[in-house]
């Protein structure tokens, strides 16, 4: 496979403040490759920099093997979707997505061409006249889209372009660009917030935190195998335990949790200095009332504080025993467990290989979720 | 008023404006001068208007828009005559570039139509000034940068996204301004030479010199005319919804 992009050991500080802290990555040509991490990790910088808005203090930035270094904006084959669109109010649809063709020189008939054709790609004949502020959010977005496409990018870049869309479109846009990427076959480097724009829409992921890649991976290595307790803890829902490592005499390691719970572990953690640890279980992972209760299963017996139903996306609220600790369970909706009232007295379980553990982090984690 | 004559109605007023070529002549010439200031007004107030509203921090642009208003706290008249002091024979200005050995005398650089016209630009930028920097505060910095990255030059951005974005802010200060200088009389009158005559200083002349106050009202008339009609034709021309420049 070509490399469409690649990213050299990019860093850049405003002021003393790093943004973007020694990143390195490669781009495939043709691959749907999102940047994902919390507002201020640095991703609009990034971006920034391969649009060429930015200049790196250090690093190159190549695309289609051509170093980008000192080339401006409007000569590189990239082209940015910004995050509020910044479609031109005082023009009409047509001149929008004909403007790029414009200001490279082309008239008449080909202009014509690639316009309605391009329209027409993006669901959008015969939406020419109309002007931008009659259009829905949805089809402002396809004809932003559209905009930059006409142009024949090597890689589309998107800055959150989904962020200010209503929910319900959000999860319809998602899906559409997903489609409309694999059908033109472009490059897509996209930036966003929300790891299930990421996870939905991706062939790689980044996780981003604090100027640096915590983890490259494809959506389901992200999900199952996290490398760090940032990952773990930043994509999707996890529970959270701090606790001990321990081992016993037959060489099998526990986790103890500071309100006296003990957790088997399949694998230990390579303790730094203080030993604590943290431990995540991911509400799916988590069996109510295991029937098959296999030797090394963890149990653990709980109260049920709160049934939060949210249809395929329900969950259980529940308090182990002698613990404070709220955790989150999901709950199939296949009328197995209708019989779940609040403040009844179940068991939970899980397979230790299920769980990850990482060594504690120092509280910098990001903790918004 | 303009059509009274000594014998009741007649036209015999705007006859003489047409028979008397120093009137039609100052006419044109006012209405020419006065679409001429506009546009270098114009095309000065642009680039100012965006670097205060785009190119400088918050503090700063306060600091600029106070130095911009400041000379409009004193009256016309003595910034006309602060003018005068710098640029009369013997002047501040004619001082230095005697002293720096540019001149080898004094010259006159009052009274002659290049002086008149710097005087009523200078007078009339704040109008054009302040509404564009109003249209262009709510301009998006990311249509510029959207521009830019579609490949667009510096050229084709003002063309295309600035200006346009610009035009109802651009109209009603090129309204503002146009009707000052057309309807000016200190600033001709002190600082432009004895062919630099303004049209107000003939409706002037009318009224209080000859005491013929029909010719006058006829004359104020076909200026009242005159700049409807130009601001018609502008506004044709700029396809503005009048409306809209108004607000």
């Amino acid at each position: 496979m070509q490399i469409a992009l690649s990213v050299k050991n990019i860093s850049k500080k405003f002021g003393d403040l790093p943004a973007v802290n020694d990143i390195s990555f490669d781009v495939e040509d043709g691959k749907f490759f999102s940047i994902l991490g919390p507002s201020g990790c640095g991703k609009t910088t990034l971006l920034r920099m391969i649009a060429g808005f930015l200049q790196p203090d250090t690093g190159t930035v190549e695309i289609g093997g051509k170093n980008m270094l000192g080339i401006e904006p409007n000569k590189r084959p990239v082209n940015l979707i910004f995050q509020n669109l910044a479609l031109f109010p005082m023009m009409n649809v047509y001149d929008n997505v004909a403007f790029g063709l414009r200001r490279r020189g082309e008239k008449g008939k080909s202009v014509e061409q690639k316009v309605n054709a391009m329209l027409k790609r993006v669901g959008l004949p015969d939406y020419g006249l109309k002007k931008i502020n009659q259009l829905s959010g949805g089809q402002n977005q396809r004809v932003a889209i559209a905009r930059c496409l006409i142009l024949e990018p090597s890689v589309l870049l998107l800055d959150e372009p989904l962020g200010a869309l209503d929910a319900k479109l959000r999860e319809h846009m998602k899906v559409e660009l997903k489609k409309l990427q694999a059908e033109v076959g472009t490059t897509f480097v996209y930036v966003t917030h929300d790891q299930s724009e990421a996870m939905v829409m991706s062939d790689y992921v980044a996780v981003m935190n604090a100027g640096h890649f915590e983890q490259l991976d494809n959506p389901q290595n992200l999900y199952n195998k996290p490398f760090s307790a940032f990952v773990a803890h930043f994509v999707g829902k996890n529970n959270k335990f701090i606790a001990k490592q321990r081992k016993d005499e037959n060489g099998n390691f526990f986790a103890e949790t500071v309100d006296g719970h003990s957790f088997k572990l399949s694998r230990p953690v390579d303790l730094k200095d203080d030993n604590f640890i943290e431990l995540y279980v991911r509400p799916e992972a988590v069996i109510i009332n295991p029937k098959i209760t296999k030797e090394n299963f963890n149990i653990l017996n709980v109260s049920v504080k709160a049934i939060l139903f949210d249809g395929a996306n329900s969950r259980l609220l529940v308090v182990p025993e002698n613990s404070k600790q709220e955790l989150i369970v999901s709950l199939p909706q296949n009328r197995q467990f209708d019989y779940i009232k609040a403040k009844d007295k179940i068991k939970i379980g899980w397979d230790p290989e299920a769980a990850v553990c990482f060594n504690k982090t120092d509280g910098k984690i990001y903790e918004e979720l | 008023m303009s059509f009274q004559g000594r014998s009741g109605f007649t036209l015999e007023n705007y006859g003489a404006f047409l028979t008397e070529p120093i009137y039609w002549l100052t006419f044109v010439r006012t209405a020419w001068y006065s679409i001429l200031v506009t546009c270098i007004v114009l095309i000065i107030a642009l680039p100012i208007a965006f670097f205060i509203t785009k190119v400088v921090n918050l503090r700063i642009q306060g600091a600029l828009l106070v130095l911009l208003l400041v000379p409009f706290w004193t009256s016309e008249l003595i910034r006309v005559y602060g003018w005068m002091i710098l640029l009369r024979e013997s002047g501040v200005l004619n001082h230095f570039l005697v002293g720096l050995g540019l001149f080898k005398q004094p010259k006159e650089m009052l009274y002659n139509d290049i002086t008149m016209i710097m005087g009523l630009v200078y007078t009339s930028m704040l109008f054009m000034i302040i509404p564009i920097i109003g249209v262009m505060e709510s301009l998006d910095d990311s249509l510029i940068e959207a521009a830019y990255d579609l490949g667009a030059k510096k050229i084709a951005i003002w063309r295309e996204i600035i200006i346009p974005y610009s035009m109802p802010g651009i109209m009603s200060g090129s309204i503002i301004v146009f009707m000052l200088v057309l309807g000016s009389y200190l600033t001709p009158k002190l600082m432009g030479g004895k062919y630099s005559l303004w049209f107000t200083e003939q409706i002037y002349n009318q009224i209080i010199i000859y005491f013929n106050w029909n010719q006058g009202a006829a004359f104020g008339f076909l200026l009242l005319v005159l700049s409807s009609l130009i601001i018609w034709v502008a506004l044709k021309l700029t396809k503005q919804d009048f409306r809209k420049v108004i607000k």
